[in-house]
């Protein structure tokens, strides 16, 4: 995972005081865990969010990606979503909801032995595409499923 | 010490160990208000979950308050035997965590 640690800090500044107790946490360091990617996670437009996660502008459609989710979802709290991919060399496994009021949903950045695989339960706000982003090398494709959720889960 | 947060299962098939894991947490997104006072519920949910077996790291994810409530995360990886201790930990943004050990089936 790659994150802009200028970008990071010029967006704590600019977004008010829940973004600054949210920061506090996030900088203390340490060692083992990977630095939580607030730029990504508070990124409004999915693209913008694929960019500020994986640091690659430009993606790919492709067909190796498998997105396993319902085709109408009952109840949008609880959507199972899992990935799946075909391509060599998988690193990262991003989860997306471009219809959320926060697109990136979830990041899976792969460990040794790992297989390109991730599964998780996500929430979805309203009918919209499930959007399931791979890292391959130095490359990111793309895949996206539709999702009809009939009841909304973000609430409100 | 009480009851972990985390319910671990991990199972060997075919040389690849099955990672399966439930969290128990309420994973706000902060979007949501309090029905009866208006007022909003603070962002609570886990940033990092982070899966360890043989010294090394096999996953570490990010969420978001996008994930479901009780968050459910399961992923694959090859090089484990069954009998094998995994660990899992998580935090969340109001800088809580919790670890689990358990052993590969």
């Amino acid at each position: 995972m790659i994150s802009s640690r200028r970008l990071f800090l010029k967006q704590t500044s600019v977004a008010g005081t829940a973004a600054v107790a949210l920061g506090a946490g996030l900088l203390t360091p340490h060692a083992l865990l990977a630095e939580w990617n607030e730029a990504a996670f508070k990124e409004k437009d999915v693209d913008a969010a694929i960019k500020a996660m994986t640091g690659s502008s430009s993606s790919e459609e492709s067909d190796k990606i498998h997105i396993k989710a319902p085709d109408i979802a009952e109840n949008g709290g609880v959507v199972p979503v899992s990935v799946t991919s075909d391509l060599e060399g998988v690193t990262d496994i991003l989860i997306l909801a471009p219809n959320n009021p926060v697109p990136m949903v979830a990041a899976f950045s792969l460990g040794e032995g790992a297989e390109a695989f991730a599964r998780t339960n996500i929430k979805m706000g309203k009918t919209g595409d499930v959007v399931a982003v791979v890292k391959a090398g130095d490359k990111t494709y793309t895949a996206r499923k539709a999702v009809k959720v009939t009841i909304g889960g973000c609430g409100g | 010490m009480a009851k972990s947060s985390i319910k671990l299962r991990a199972k060997v098939k075919d040389d690849v160990v099955e990672v399966k894991a439930l969290i128990k947490h309420p994973m706000e997104s902060g979007n949501r208000k309090d029905k009866k006072t208006g007022e909003a519920i603070p962002a609570h949910f886990i940033t990092e979950v982070m899966c360890e077996h043989g010294g090394k790291t096999r996953l570490s994810a990010s969420l978001s308050g996008g994930v479901s409530k009780n968050p459910y995360v399961s992923f694959k990886f090859k090089g484990g035997a069954s009998g094998d201790p995994i660990t899992m930990n998580w935090k969340d943004n109001k800088g809580g965590s919790d670890s689990v050990e358990a052993k590969i089936k």
